[in-house]
């Protein structure tokens, strides 16, 4: 009886109707953990110095956040992950070196910190409201403000509790500075230095280096549905295009792509940083253009610009246009009535 | 604006001062609040500029009020405004020939000036000498303490050093960080940052005080 009277029983809500299990906390700790392959090969080739400054990153973005909510009366949302996202991804995109006492350098990720949660997350009305990825501007207002500190790169060094390691340049440093052929005889010969690229064998970021492991944790991601393929495989595309195209020196059609996908932040970039939800667009073809445009400026940047690297402010200045491509490839609601200005043309 | 204010004097001063605070209020000449502030002594300078050829300027247009057609007051102005901004240009020029030669340009620019030209418009051509001359001091001296505070700041944090004037040509260089300090902060960029940062302080202030007074008022009410 009680069944039957359960089965005729009619609900009435408002829409949407259609429920999910995914919550923003869950999105957010699955990312990370999508970031952990990266986060652990960095660990491996930057020693402890790496370990420590991601967990700075961490822990100041999660206690600027709460302070921030706590100063502001807002309630707290710590536990939703995106505050610890927001320093692990900072975290990641910071040299190990930065973890030094002479000279001391170790504020840097604390006021980078800063940035990004406090004025550009929390002070735009907090997550969803960020006009720009914030580790990025953390990363971007460090580098600006620091530009020694933030370019002294460290060897990669295999023994993990080696404190005090060689300085080096990055592959994209060498290339910048040196050129093509003196990048090859660094590492050898060209087989070695792709190895080294995709292992993430190499000086950079602690978790830019390995591209096997970032790739890992986009396909995971891929997998997942938490991202679509259209953002990373514009962005990807066009710069491996534009790199094959312009990358060599006097000659069209001649650059070697892979170098210039495998190094630097590329895939950390175009997996990590331009997918994020709130600071790209969401329509489709807009994020086709999106990633085009990451791909582009950074290719720009690396070919013609005074920075080996490009990637982020490729994404930066993208983020700007992120409203504006969603806003040009809104589809037409069904049904809806052609206003006079549209009927006219 | 009424056609003969009624408020006091002081009232006046301070209405340029916290109420319509130029910078941290009505958001108006920003461009040089950011391109002149990296080092305390030009903002100083350039904050004195304006200070100046806003009373000037008022105390004009205010004598002249009675004989400018209102068909053709707009270009009055405007010579009035940019016969004093000459005047300061040159004094400048004369006087302090090395913050000149960096703030100059800038100085020039005044004319330009929204707020220069609102004042004339909503002020002092409608409103007798003491008054008018009281509105320009108080809107320049808002002027100046914004500039003031906003290069104070970048230049401690940009640079870790303040530079102090002593007199036109002469200054003294504080050193409190040698080593690091933020470099964004006195690059164009950083000036955004702290006009934003400032900005917000002052309106934290401002609201923190007219909740303050709001409560007395009501208690008063209450006492009765």
């Amino acid at each position: 009886m009680e069944a039957t009277k359960k089965e005729h029983e009619l609900i009435v809500s408002v829409s949407p109707h259609v429920k999910s299990e995914e919550t923003t906390s869950r999105i957010m700790w699955t990312v990370s953990l999508a970031l952990l392959p990266a986060f652990l090969s960095g660990v491996y080739f930057f020693g402890l110095k790496a370990l420590f400054i991601t967990a700075l990153c961490v822990l100041s973005s999660v206690i600027f956040e709460a302070l921030y909510l706590k100063v502001v009366n807002k309630k707290s949302v710590i536990g939703d992950g995106s505050g610890f996202l927001t320093g692990l991804l900072l975290g990641m995109n910071l040299p190990a070196s930065l973890w030094s006492f002479s000279p001391f350098t170790a504020h840097v990720p604390i006021i980078a910190s800063f940035v990004a949660v406090v004025i550009t997350k929390q002070l735009f009305g907090g997550l969803g409201f960020n006009v720009f990825n914030p580790a990025l501007i953390g990363r971007a207002f460090a580098l600006i403000s620091w530009p020694r500190a933030m370019t002294i790169w460290m060897a990669p060094t295999a023994s993990f509790l080696t404190m005090d390691a060689k300085t080096t340049a990055t592959p994209l440093g060498i290339l910048k500075e040196a050129g093509m052929s003196e990048l090859i005889k660094v590492f050898g010969d060209k087989v070695s230095l792709y190895e080294h690229l995709l292992t993430g064998n190499r000086a950079g970021s602690i978790g830019e280096t390995s591209a096997i492991a970032l790739l890992i944790g986009g396909l995971f991601l891929l997998y997942k549905k938490y991202i679509t393929w259209h953002i990373p495989v514009s962005f990807l595309g066009t710069a491996a295009l534009i790199a094959w195209v312009f990358g060599q020196k006097g000659a069209l059609f001649a650059g070697d792509p892979l170098i210039h996908l495998f190094s630097g932040g590329m895939m950390l970039g175009a997996l990590f940083m331009a997918t994020d939800y709130v600071t790209s667009p969401s329509i489709r073809n807009a994020q086709l253009i999106f990633g085009a445009g990451c791909g582009a400026l950074t290719m720009l940047i690396r070919l013609k610009g005074g920075f080996p690297e490009g990637v982020m402010f490729a994404i930066l200045i993208m983020n700007c246009f992120a409203p504006i491509l969603d806003r040009g490839f809104r589809s037409r609601v069904f049904g809806a009535v052609k206003t006079a200005k549209e009927i006219k043309k | 604006m009424s056609s003969h204010s009624t408020v006091s004097l002081k009232d006046q001063i301070l209405n340029g001062i916290i109420k319509e605070n130029t910078i941290f209020k009505l958001a108006l000449s920003l461009c040089p609040s950011i391109a002149v502030t990296n080092s305390l002594k030009n903002g100083i300078f350039m904050g004195g500029a304006v200070l100046f050829v806003q009373v000037m300027v008022n105390m004009t247009i205010s004598l002249m009020r009675n004989v400018i057609h209102p068909k053709v007051r707009l270009p009055i102005f405007m010579l009035v405004i940019s016969g004093w901004v000459t005047v300061t240009q040159m004094l400048m020029a004369a006087l302090a020939p090395d913050v000149n030669a960096k703030v100059g340009l800038y100085v020039a620019l005044i004319v330009a000036f929204a707020s220069i030209l609102a004042r004339a418009e909503m002020f002092a051509s409608k409103n007798r000498l003491l008054p008018s001359m009281a509105d320009g001091l108080g809107m320049g001296i808002g002027f100046l303490f914004a500039l003031t505070t906003i290069s104070f700041f970048r230049e401690l944090v940009g640079k870790g050093s303040l530079t102090v004037p002593t007199g036109l040509a002469t200054d003294h260089v504080f050193t409190f960080i040698n080593t690091r300090p933020v470099l964004l902060m006195i690059l164009p960029a950083g000036g955004f940052f702290a006009v934003g940062i400032l900005m917000a302080g002052f309106n934290w202030i401002n609201a923190r005080a007219a909740a303050k007074a709001a409560a007395k008022a009501k208690a008063a009410l209450a006492t009765h």
